[in-house]
């Protein structure tokens, strides 16, 4: 699968998280610009687990800060 | 005004200047200086001056009922108990000053153990100082690198210090969710040890799992299933062996871990397994060999604790009636409770916000109950809870008198109307 597929369909799914229209770029922060709490990140990941069939383990999720890394992370994930 | 008199002259702060690594909580302090000075008592500093029975003490100076103490089977003043606490204390002295596997093993270490295996019908027991360093335990040291944990988002601190402390992956899901479980189970790899997690009981909405599904499920899978049973020993299932009983599914599990700080009435924990290399856990498992073992007069205690809990049909009997007659009560004033019906002693009533919840609080003290606060980050979905936690020695006549005191704490709080 090529990035911009993945980076798509993150996008549609990020939405309803979304709750102030950010803009999203490879640099916004989920804590910092989306200000999402613990339990907006299981629903977000499980969202994204489901969409592309994957494990997103919490050790993986520690790694993760910014957009563009989740996009990264994802495309390699479902690779594999 | 000029502006000159609100910005006096004064050297530029350096950054950083008065931060600390406590600066981290300062949130934290804010908060809770906010909540005393609204001249609230502080939720989280009350004192027992005086324990009368299971169900009774001063607090702060007041006679209480006792409605948040998980004091389930009320066996801390059991005579037969406090008796063997006592002749244990003087035969074998304050402390083992020593770990399980050098000096700290007494005979009322294994005898405690022998109770245990008894008590579930196991091969195996593991005694472990706080029921907390049995999850840490159990949980960090079998599921190693490359393996996976699967658990429930709600756990028990303890089971997330254990996969903390371990180095597995750690896959958690919704609560209670058997399909968002079973997905991530397919979807690790095959060849990947797995470890699932649950509880009997979830000590926040006293809600139970589905065991009998979930253990199923884990189990078409390949994984080890570990159940933490701690608010339900002694309680729940026609032995008091917990969820597990209740569910039939005790011979599919192949870990149940535990607390005697609960039914068992003193402290400690455990955990029984019929695995045939458990013993090698003892070698191998860092919260229990590094820290010193029981007391000899906590591991009397709980035995006989463990023994007398296996024929405590009668308060169990008692407790249940307890639990629906405050479940059904509290509903009928209008309160918002955990679950739609009674499922463990644990009824926990949902308060609309935090001063609100920590106002109902004090205001239930002031009647002269006790009852936890718990407050986020402990609790699910951010709630404020007030959670009782009922007791087998509660009399009909006082779980009467614990529904009046809420009537009236919680319309002079503006709670219910």
């Amino acid at each position: 699968m090529d990035r911009a597929e993945v980076d798509s369909r993150i996008r549609s799914l990020i939405e309803p998280f979304n709750k102030k229209g950010v803009t999203i770029t490879d640099d916004t922060t989920f804590a910092g610009d989306l200000e999402f709490d613990s339990l907006t990140v299981m629903d977000f990941v499980a969202a994204i687990e489901d969409e592309f069939d994957i494990i997103i383990s919490m050790n993986q999720q520690a790694e993760i800060e910014k957009y563009g890394q989740l996009v990264d992370a994802v495309c390699k994930l479902a690779d594999d | 005004m000029s502006e000159g008199i609100s910005q006096p002259d004064q050297p530029e702060p350096h950054p950083g200047e008065g931060k600390d690594l406590f600066s981290k909580f300062d949130s934290l302090i804010g908060q809770r200086q906010a909540l005393l000075d609204s001249g609230l008592e502080d939720p989280f500093n009350l004192v027992m001056e005086k324990v009368l029975s299971p169900t009774r003490a001063i607090c702060n100076g007041r006679e209480t009922i006792l409605l948040g103490t998980y004091n389930y089977m009320g066996m801390t003043f059991d005579p037969e108990v406090v008796a063997a606490g006592q002749k244990a204390l003087a035969d074998f002295g304050s402390g083992t000053t020593g770990s399980r596997v050098l000096n700290g093993t007494y005979q009322g270490h294994r005898e405690c153990e022998d109770a245990l295996r008894e008590f579930y019908g196991m091969d195996h027991a593991m005694v472990f100082s706080t029921g907390y360093q049995a999850n840490l335990g159990i949980i960090s040291t079998i599921a190693g690198k490359g393996d996976y944990v699967v658990l429930d988002i709600d756990s028990h601190a303890s089971i997330w210090d254990g996969c903390a402390l371990g180095n597995a992956e750690i896959v958690p899901f919704k609560h209670n969710d058997m399909e968002a479980m079973e997905k991530r189970l397919r979807r690790i790899p095959e060849e990947a040890g797995k470890l699932v997690v649950l509880e009997g009981v979830y000590s926040m909405l006293g809600d139970i799992a589905p065991l009998k599904e979930m253990v199923a499920v884990a189990k078409k899978y390949g994984a080890m299933v570990l159940v933490d049973e701690a608010h339900s020993m002694g309680f729940i299932g026609e032995n008091g062996r917990g969820v597990v009983e209740t569910a039939g599914v005790i011979d599919d599990v192949d870990f149940i871990i535990g607390t005697f700080s609960k039914s068992v009435g003193t402290v400690g924990g455990f955990c029984v397994s019929n695995h045939p290399k458990f013993e090698i856990m003892r070698l191998v498992c860092r919260p229990y060999v590094f820290t010193a073992s029981l007391p000899p007069s906590v591991v009397a205690t709980a035995a006989t604790s463990i023994r007398k809990l296996m024929h405590g049909s009668n308060k169990r009997a008692h407790l249940w009636e307890n639990s629906r007659t405050l479940h059904a009560g509290l509903k009928e004033l209008g309160f918002q409770l955990g679950t739609d019906t009674p499922e463990s002693a644990i009824i926990a009533v949902i308060m609309p916000d935090l001063e609100r919840g920590a106002a109902m609080w004090e205001a239930l003290l002031k009647e002269g109950l006790y009852v936890n606060l718990a407050r986020p980050p402990a609790t699910p979905a951010n709630m404020t809870l007030l959670r009782c936690s009922l007791c087998a020695e509660h009399s009909s006549e006082q779980v009467e008198t614990i529904l009046d005191m809420f009537e009236r704490a919680g319309k002079a709080t503006g709670i219910i109307g």
